[in-house]
């Protein structure tokens, strides 16, 4: 037998039927949808009187869009309001399962899925999302796709795709302490640039990501797009079957030991092959913080924001002079020391209870520093109850920071949560675009820890000599 | 879905890299229920000074640029979020192809499944079209032919791009991708059937 990749053998398994054109038809085993990229899929199924194929493989809920305060009175946002009742309607008549504002499982979609057992090793999963690849981190093969693709997909429960290639972005030793995993991610992306991985499926493997925990998996994988990947795979182990065990949609009993033997045939086969390999030292890499408005435009905390003229082409230095008029930064500026005005503690990338239980341990005992408006919005409100009976919130608001319901937020800000033009925010979310958290915002991306740091100081410090000062 | 056979069409230049789908639909304009009434919002930062006024300086607004079916611009277009909102503005705005030296995966999906053909050409050859483009300062023809898998200029420039087969039947004929797969039906009750039991591939 030919060694196989991780990728391949999930690949292969889903497979209904090689087109004769080229791409095939690949088996979807989970289809999570929500409100923002759903509306016009659903309508569309009406219009040609097509159904949901299996709903019972179909799972919606709201965050995109979903206000974050009280859940208690009305949504003031009355076009949001539609979409959250359009979805609560194709949900209803198409009979599929549906986590609504008002359960206690509601949350990101990409947090949801891995907390209640949904994302399993070895499945195809895809949303009209493009961070669906959060969900690679339990070696499950997971796409982000396009609303005619969602409508595709709840047609037929299969979707058209061209065989990615892949890659192997190999992490040798181990991060040193204040090194998370966002860190990893972001040196990655920094160095391959963000279209360094288009057209391909990366699974990431070596010492350092074996030693990550599952939620600091996801951070990894959730980022992959941000690369310009396919998905982001990991292969299942002990690390992976200890967090599903006893989740509530993952197996149980004997269907349980059953899959477990079936996931801890998923790793890639001694011998397979990539069509890429990159390899990175993460004993070498130091905490991150975008100075751009890409996530590719990276550095070390300790560096500067560079000059145009650092880079080789001409297009990359009109990308750079851009990236630094709209972030209103001076080549050679320290980024240690940056004025901050907002810090967002959320996302599908890092507000996992993990992230909260790092920035609360920065974060105990000070006060988010006066001119500072800090905000912490769990991934989920399955985190955001784990967090209270920990104390966490305590924490947070005591000092100062504002406590939310869960949703995606500020990540993007299609709800009321944005920044100002030209207010400054340390993020822990993804994506650093011009306007992405509010139009003339300025964000860094940076890990939990960093950006809790920031709010304490008001300004941009190195994690790791901050821990040590105080 | 309209067939994409052949277009001629003015062309309009974007020399920018990484164009995100963020800034070619920004996320307050994503809550409409509809497929279309993006038009509008394409490019709205850029297009739109924070007052609502028409910002002259950006590209799609200076004169030359009106009435463009063609965009020309830079590799890794279409990167970030998968909102197909931004096929969605870019088509209703008017173009019909887009020509730039890559694209991101969902993005380049997301075209086809709506009949804005993306057009990949080499690197040296988007930045040789940009140059022609700025130097006819306005009238710039281009056709881009799916058939033949060329763009144009009919005054010397002529490029090949890849499409793969799939692909390129689905936009000629403007069929119903939906349609296509309902036809495999058997296929896919049967993987059901294997993976009920426990024995699919
Ligand atoms: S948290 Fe941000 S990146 Fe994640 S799904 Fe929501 S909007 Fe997308």
């Amino acid at each position: 037998m030919i060694p196989r990749t991780l990728f391949q053998k999930i690949w292969d398994a889903h497979v209904v039927h090689r087109l004769p054109e080229g791409p095939a038809l690949i088996y979807v085993d989970l289809h999570l949808v929500h409100e923002v990229t759903s509306p016009q899929a659903f309508e569309g199924l009406r219009l040609t009187g097509r159904r949901v194929r299996r709903p019972d493989l179909t799972i919606a809920t709201v965050d995109h869009n979903v206000p974050t305060g009280d859940r208690l009175t009305p949504i003031a946002d009355a076009v949001a309001a539609r979409q959250l009742e359009a979805l609560q309607r194709n949900a209803r008549e198409s009979g599929v399962e549906l986590f609504d504002l008002h359960s206690p499982h509601q949350g990101i979609v990409h947090v949801i899925g891995p907390e209640l057992g949904l994302t399993q090793p070895g499945m195809v999963i895809v949303c009209g999302d493009s961070h669906t690849s959060t969900h690679g981190a339990f070696g499950a093969l997971a796409f982000g796709i396009g609303t005619s693709e969602v409508e595709h997909v709840l047609a037929t429960q299969c979707l058209v795709a061209s065989e990615p290639r892949t890659l192997e972005a190999h992490f040798l030793g181990r991060p040193g302490t204040g090194v998370a995993a966002k860190d990893l991610i972001l040196a990655l992306i920094g160095q391959i640039g963000t279209a360094g991985a288009t057209g391909h499926v990366i699974e990431y493997t070596g010492e350092a990501i074996r030693a990550l925990s599952m939620e600091e998996r996801m951070t990894v994988c959730n980022m992959s797009i941000e690369a310009g990947a396919r998905a982001g795979l990991i292969a299942p182990d002990e690390t992976t079957f200890a967090y599903l065990a006893g989740r509530p949609r993952a197996p149980h009993g004997a269907a349980w030991t059953r899959a477990v033997e079936q996931w801890k045939r998923l790793p890639s086969d001694p011998g397979a092959e990539y069509d890429v390999g990159i390899a990175l030292d993460a004993a070498t890499v130091a905490p991150q913080v975008t100075w751009g408005t890409s996530p590719g435009m990276v550095k070390d905390i300790t560096g500067r924001v560079p000059r145009p003229s650092d880079f080789p082409t001409e297009a990359e230095q009109g990308a750079a002079a851009r990236a630094l008029e709209y972030m209103g930064l001076a080549p050679g500026t320290p980024l240690e020391g940056l004025p901050i005005d907002r810090v967002f503690l959320g996302s599908c990338t890092n507000a996992r209870i993990e992230d909260l239980r790092v920035a609360a341990r920065v974060v105990r005992g000070h006060r988010v520093a006066p001119h500072v408006r800090a905000l912490v919005v769990p991934g989920s409100q399955q985190v955001k109850a784990q967090a209270e009976r920990e104390g966490l919130d305590r924490i947070f608001r005591e000092a100062g920071f504002e406590w939310r319901n869960s949703g995606c937020s500020m990540c993007l800000g299609m709800n009321a949560d944005i920044l100002q033009p030209g207010e400054r925010c340390a993020s822990t979310s993804n994506r650093n675009f011009e306007g992405r958290q509010g139009r003339g915002g300025r964000t860094h991306l940076m890990s939990p820890a960093m950006a809790a740091a920031a709010a304490v100081e008001g300004r941009l410090v190195d994690v790791r000599e901050w821990e040590l000062a105080s | 879905m309209e067939p994409f056979v052949r277009s001629v069409g003015k062309a309009a230049a974007l020399p920018r890299a990484n164009v995100d789908t963020d800034q070619i639909v920004p996320k307050q304009f994503l809550k409409r229920l509809e497929r279309t009434g993006f038009g509008p919002s394409l490019f709205h930062d850029w297009r739109y000074r924070p007052d609502g006024a028409p910002n002259p300086d950006f590209e799609l607004n200076r004169p030359e640029a009106h009435g463009a079916t063609v965009l020309v611009t830079g590799a890794n277009f279409g990167c970030g979020s998968s909102r197909e909102h931004a096929v969605w503005a870019l088509a209703e705005y008017g173009f019909r192809a887009i020509v730039a030296p890559s694209f991101a995966d969902i993005f380049f999906a997301n075209c086809c499944q709506n009949g804005l053909l993306p057009v990949r050409l080499l690197a040296r050859e988007v930045d040789e079209l940009l140059r022609r483009c700025r130097a006819a300062g306005g009238e710039y023809w281009l056709t881009v032919d799916l058939e033949q898998q060329r763009v144009e200029d009919g005054a010397g420039f002529s490029a090949p791009f890849p499409m793969d087969p799939y692909r390129r039947e689905m936009l000629l004929r403007g069929l119903d991708e939906i349609g296509r797969t309902l036809l495999e039906e058997p296929r896919i009750a049967e993987y059901e059937r294997h993976r009920a039991a426990g024995t699919a591939p």
